[in-house]
């Protein structure tokens, strides 16, 4: 055999694809949020998924996530595991994690106790309650808020944030759980000039390491960090490309500016 | 490690030497001075002020699922009653044969339904340690079950809240009936001996607020160190974003599951000190209004700090207690419209409103 | 020419009605004279000339005969010495009070010294109760001849046997055939050969009574030497079989009931949460207070009753809107001052609510005395229908699954219909498109809020009939109404519907398992244990809105 041997608990991802979704579809009360959708992300790839409002990106997270059951398809992470058969917890154990679309840190919990909560570690119960902090974590979480440039906000509380820094706070989050696959919806939503070009500036040297998966409608910042992009249209994959091919698809264009 | 901290937590400092003066210093003036003296505290106050202890230990076992899991359980005073009659049963089976009919073994009520021998979970509860298990193991017991089955489902907000309050009325239903053999409507009373002391003598009473107080500290001293442990923080995070937490990889039911049932416990060692300092257990300690009034208390304390929920149990049990002695219908009118009041206005309680005051005048 | 025969006709018609009363008071004139004349004879007639009296005296068609025989065959029957007329006596302390025989004019009272009795032999009173059943029997009302045939079935003789048997022929109401059929059968079975007998026992096999079920019992019994105590094997085995086929119907008869008594309660339980379905499932506002709305309502029945104590049907139907308007207006009260300000936080909403709840019922305890007052049920309400001896449904529970029935049609009609129930949808689905499109969603609520009210205050009087009417009345039903709705899927009118509906049945089902209160509860638990499959009860709002 060509392939290495896998180890216990780690993700298959020997033929190259981390996230298998085939032919995944979702209806709410006769509405078909997703219609047989199939994408596949590469092992330690940075997609980006655009489409107008109502396309599906949201509904495709949380069918990730665990969050919405499909009503038909498949979604394996790696070769071997079933995301349907694992409830949020243990999707999100197993290494997908996400960054939501309204900033959802947990306001009276202070910047520090925010990433240490999501710091990987054992998530048991017993082990919660005796959990004591120790060194490398520790360090874990300072170079986590450097990263994210809260080290002078670290023992605020994370509810006084200003928006910006509460979307940086949840990609500290999302970094402090080591996760194989992010999928982080709207990242820049709110944030300066500059904190964008930050943003997209950890998600590139955050590539290859980890696989990513970005909704984003700012076009520009896609640009900016996009390797692939796929267009989803009426919960249904309309296209994928290079961000340049995307754009001048015409079917694309009639997608965004109507008939 | 209990006491990690306690100098930067000034009123949680406050609260606890009160209430370790209280336990303290009641029974011994009560013990200590003559009926005659000024510093004296009738048998009467000693109960009562024992009795206003074990509400305080109800009190913050509420405050911990709701003021920190954010779960409003409307049957709270069910693990209460729970424990209550767990010691019931060990005082009942101490009566040997001094009850009226004076059978040996078999409680008065058994005796008058023509019972002929004792039910099997009737056994052993002459044992005080058994006793003293099952009174946190029934409560924990009942409250894991129902937590199991509802967390796991992710019955949530009002949902909850009504079927912990169904909850409570069942056991109240089941509780008034003969065959369950708990006394039925009377309940378990007439108790004569605790651990082989008289239980009406002063010394007795004076003994069983000190234990109140004492567990009381110790449960508000733990309480507070598992809230202050990262379980605490976990916990925290489930009241405000329960799907975020999720996401983290926390399974939030089992969380939810472990406080819940840390509280019952608590509620049944409240009241299984609550009982012989009372004298009685019936099945109206399992009616909804009673849990509904341990919420009120939390409420009007403030929650999210156990302190507040113990503050607001003496606070509110002291003027139900002045109220009923004086007019027992302005009581109900002074409950409804603390219920009100502190929701509307003051949704951080009587502390809390202490708390932010000072600053909103600085700003 | 059409026009002209309708004229005619109609002008007989009307000469026809203007001529009935006349010639019913010639008859009438008539009859008197001979009850007249009858009584006179029975008076001055020997002992031995009394039998043709009461015979003739039977004759007259008059309803006060009836009253005179059964008067002398209790020996009530007196002459008054100073007047020589015959008068009825009642004994009371002083002696006797009298009325007259004929006119039924009271008479005040006498002493028996001036009182002869009309005394009878035994012979006579036999001849006299076989009159007093055929007077009966040939009676224009029904019930009437149906009380008399189940007093002659109490102890039968040949002679009212043949009584019975002749009546039948002319008999022509259903209900007072079967009843002979009933005697007769039973008569045969007693006294008749083998062939009679089998006859009877497959003819009674259809008669659900008590007495047959009694009798065929009787035959399959054994005595105490373990002998049969019917020696013929033929008889036995049918009446066996007529036994099981007879139980096979009680069966069915017992579940009808239970399925009755099960939609009777199914519809108290709708009442009690068909309004809080619209604060809970439409507005999502808990409202805790909703048991004591019901009793206000129940307390308006009271009051409605005691103002106008001599038309109970009357205030009763004053009772209705009375308290839809006290109710309601008293939930716009609780809305505005109260959970306006909580709009969002369901949990305070719950607990300030339940403050109200507290408060209302003080103010009532104060106010009526914390002791339960009865509310009367008007004559049309009370009693039962009987079906046969073993099914009979009370008629207020009835009216209730009727009345019932009404209001979640109008209330379904109200939200369809109207616009304000067209406001209400548009505000529970999407609050602040709404109140974009220029709905006044503060109006929208408190009106919302008032109508759940108003109905809880219907409900409440509904509950008056069956139930006491105390401070605690709501207490008692706001955990069930709750589940109802839960159960049921809030926002869900028709889910309130089959819900309450299947708690009520499921409950009646339970009990003769289980007791009262062990259903009670077993249904908490299966409720409890329902909520934890499906937190969103029966019939679930779906969509994405709801998922978040």
């Amino acid at each position: 055999m060509s392939v290495p041997a896998l180890k216990a608990g780690q993700v298959d991802t020997r033929h190259g694809t981390i996230l298998y979704l085939e032919d995944v579809s979702v209806s709410f009360d006769g509405f078909k949020a997703l219609n047989n959708l199939s994408l596949y992300i590469g092992a330690g790839e940075l997609r980006c998924l655009i489409g107008p409002n109502g396309a599906g990106k949201t509904t495709l997270m949380d069918v990730i996530t665990g969050k919405t059951r499909p009503d038909s398809g498949s979604v394996f992470f790696g070769q071997t595991i079933d995301l349907l058969q694992m409830d949020e917890p243990a999707i999100a154990q197993a290494g997908i994690c996400r960054k939501f679309q309204k900033p959802s840190v947990f306001e009276t919990l202070s910047v520090f106790e925010n990433l240490e909560l999501a710091l990987a570690t054992d998530k048991g119960v017993w082990a919660t309650l005796f959990a004591r902090l120790n060194g490398t974590q520790r360090e874990r979480i300072e170079q986590v808020l450097e990263t994210i440039g809260l080290t002078g906000h670290r023992s605020r509380p994370a509810g006084i944030l200003s928006h910006g820094q509460k979307q940086w706070l949840e990609i500290g989050m999302l970094l402090m759980q080591e996760p194989q696959v992010m999928l982080v919806d709207e990242p820049v939503a709110g944030m300066t000039h500059q904190e964008v070009e930050r943003t997209a500036e950890l998600l590139l040297s955050l590539r290859g390491e980890r696989s990513i998966i970005v909704v984003e409608h700012d076009m520009e910042f896609v640009r900016s960090i996009a390797q692939r992009v796929t267009v989803l249209h009426e919960g249904t994959v309309l296209t994928e490309g290079s961000m340049d091919e995307v754009q001048n698809d015409p079917r694309v264009i009639q997608v965004y500016l109507g008939d | 490690m209990l006491l990690n901290g306690l100098k930067n937590d000034k009123v949680m400092a406050s609260v606890l030497a009160a209430l370790a003066a209280i336990s303290l210093i009641v029974p011994l003036c009560n013990l200590l001075f003559a009926p005659d003296s000024p510093l004296y505290f009738s048998a009467y106050t000693v109960s009562l002020i024992g009795k206003y202890l074990t509400f305080a230990l109800l009190g913050m076992s509420l405050d911990l699922v709701w003021g920190y899991c954010g779960i409003l359980a409307l049957g709270q005073g069910a693990f209460f009653a729970l424990g209550g009659y767990v010691m019931g049963m060990y005082l009942m089976r101490q009566i040997g044969s001094r009850g009226v009919y004076g059978d040996p073994v078999l409680p008065d009520f058994m005796v008058f339904l023509d019972w002929k021998e004792l039910p099997w979970y009737w056994h052993g509860f002459d044992q005080f340690w058994l006793a003293a298990l099952m009174i946190v193991l029934v409560p924990g017991l009942l409250a894991f079950v129902f937590g199991w089955l509802a967390f796991r489902s992710r019955v949530t907000g009002v949902y909850l809240s009504i079927i912990t309050q169904a909850l409570t009325y069942a056991l109240m239903l089941a509780f008034f009936r003969n065959e369950m053999g708990f006394g039925g409507n009377n309940g378990l009373t007439d108790f004569k001996d605790i651990l082989g002391f008289n239980i009406q003598s002063d010394a007795v009473r004076a003994c069983l607020l000190m234990a109140s107080g004492i567990t009381l500290i110790l449960a508000l001293l733990i309480s507070r160190r598992v809230i202050n442990s990262k379980l605490g923080r976990v916990v925290t995070a489930v009241r405000d974003q329960e799907m975020r937490v999720r996401f983290l990889g926390y399974r939030v039911e089992n969380f939810k599951l472990w406080v819940f049932v840390f509280a019952a416990m608590l509620a049944g060692m409240a009241g299984a000190l609550y009982v012989p300092q009372v004298g009685i257990i019936n099945p109206s300690e399992f009616s909804p209004l009673n849990s509904l009034e341990v919420v009120i208390w939390v409420a009007v304390g403030g929650r999210g700090t156990l302190y507040g929920a113990i503050v607001g149990a003496v606070l509110v049990n002291y003027a139900k207690t002045l109220l009923t002695g004086w007019a027992p219908e302005i009581w109900l009118f002074f409950l409804g419209a603390a219920f009100i009041l502190v929701t509307v206005l003051l949704p951080d309680g009587l502390l809390g409103f202490w708390r932010r005051h000072p600053k909103e005048q600085k700003q | 020419m059409k026009a002209n025969s309708f004229r005619w006709c109609s002008g007989a018609v009307l000469a026809v009605i203007l001529m009935l009363p006349t010639l019913g008071l010639g008859q009438e004139n008539a009859s008197e004279a001979a009850f007249s004349a009858a009584l006179s004879t029975l008076k001055g007639a020997s002992m031995a000339e009394r039998g043709q009296a009461i015979e003739q005296l039977a004759a007259v068609r008059q309803p006060r005969v009836v009253v005179v025989l059964q008067a002398l065959l209790e020996g009530r029957l007196f002459n008054l010495k100073a007047d020589d007329r015959l008068v009825i006596g009642e004994t009371v302390e002083e002696g006797y009070r009298l009325i007259d025989a004929q006119s039924a004019e009271s008479l005040g009272t006498a002493a028996r010294s001036a009182m002869q009795k009309i005394a009878v032999t035994n012979n006579l009173r036999a001849s006299l109760r076989k009159l007093i059943g055929r007077l009966q029997l040939n009676n224009d009302d029904a019930d009437v001849r149906l009380a008399a045939v189940k007093a002659i079935g109490k102890a039968v003789d040949a002679d009212s046997l043949a009584l019975l048997r002749d009546h039948l022929v002319l008999e022509q109401d259903a209900g007072v055939q079967k009843a002979i059929k009933l005697i007769l059968g039973l008569e045969q079975l007693k006294r008749g050969d083998k062939a009679q007998r089998l006859a009877a026992i497959a003819l009674l096999k259809d008669q659900a009574s008590r007495d047959v079920v009694n009798r065929l019992n009787g035959l399959v019994e054994k005595d105490t030497e373990g002998r049969f105590r019917e020696p013929d094997g033929e008889v036995r085995r049918q009446a066996e079989a007529a036994l099981a086929s007879i139980n096979a119907r009680l069966q069915l008869y017992a579940a009808a009931e239970t399925l009755f008594f099960g939609l009777s309660l199914g519809a108290v339980l709708v009442l009690a949460a068909i309004g809080l379905a619209i604060t809970f499932g439409v507005m999502g506002v808990i409202n805790m207070a909703h048991g004591e709305l019901m009793m206000l309502g129940a307390y308006t029945t009271y009051v409605t009753q005691q103002l106008m104590p001599d038309s109970l049907g009357w205030s009763l139907a004053i009772a209705i809107p009375a308290a839809f308007v006290i109710s309601g207006l008293t939930g716009i009260a609780i809305e505005r001052g109260i959970i306006r300000f909580l709009y969002g936080r369901p949990l305070e909403t719950l607990l300030a609510t339940f403050g109200v709840s507290l408060f209302l019922q003080q103010t009532v305890r104060s106010i009526f005395s914390p002791l339960n007052r009865s509310v009367a049920t008007p004559d049309w309400m009370s009693g039962a229908w009987r079906i046969n001896d073993f099914l009979s449904l009370t008629w207020n529970r009835f009216y209730i699954l009727v009345f019932c029935l009404l209001v979640f049609a109008l209330l379904l009609q109200i939200l369809r219909r109207t616009r304000l129930g067209l406001e209400v949808r548009a505000v529970a689905q999407n609050r602040n498109m709404a109140k974009a499109m220029g709905i006044p969603t503060g109006r929208v609520d408190a009106l919302t809020f008032g109508l759940g009210s108003g109905i809880a205050g219907v409900a409440g009087v509904a509950l008056s009939q069956i139930t006491n009417v105390g401070p605690n009345l709501g207490q008692v039903y706001i955990v069930d109404s709750f589940m109802v709705v839960v159960f049921g899927g809030v926002g869900n009118l028709w889910g309130t519907l089959v819900a309450g509906f299947s708690l009520g049945i499921a409950n009646k089902l339970l009990e003769p398992y289980a007791g009262a209160v062990l259903a009670k509860i077993l249904v908490l638990v299966f409720i409890i244990l329902f909520i934890q499959k499906r937190p969103r009860g029966l019939f679930p709002q779906r969509g994405r809105a709801v998922e978040g």
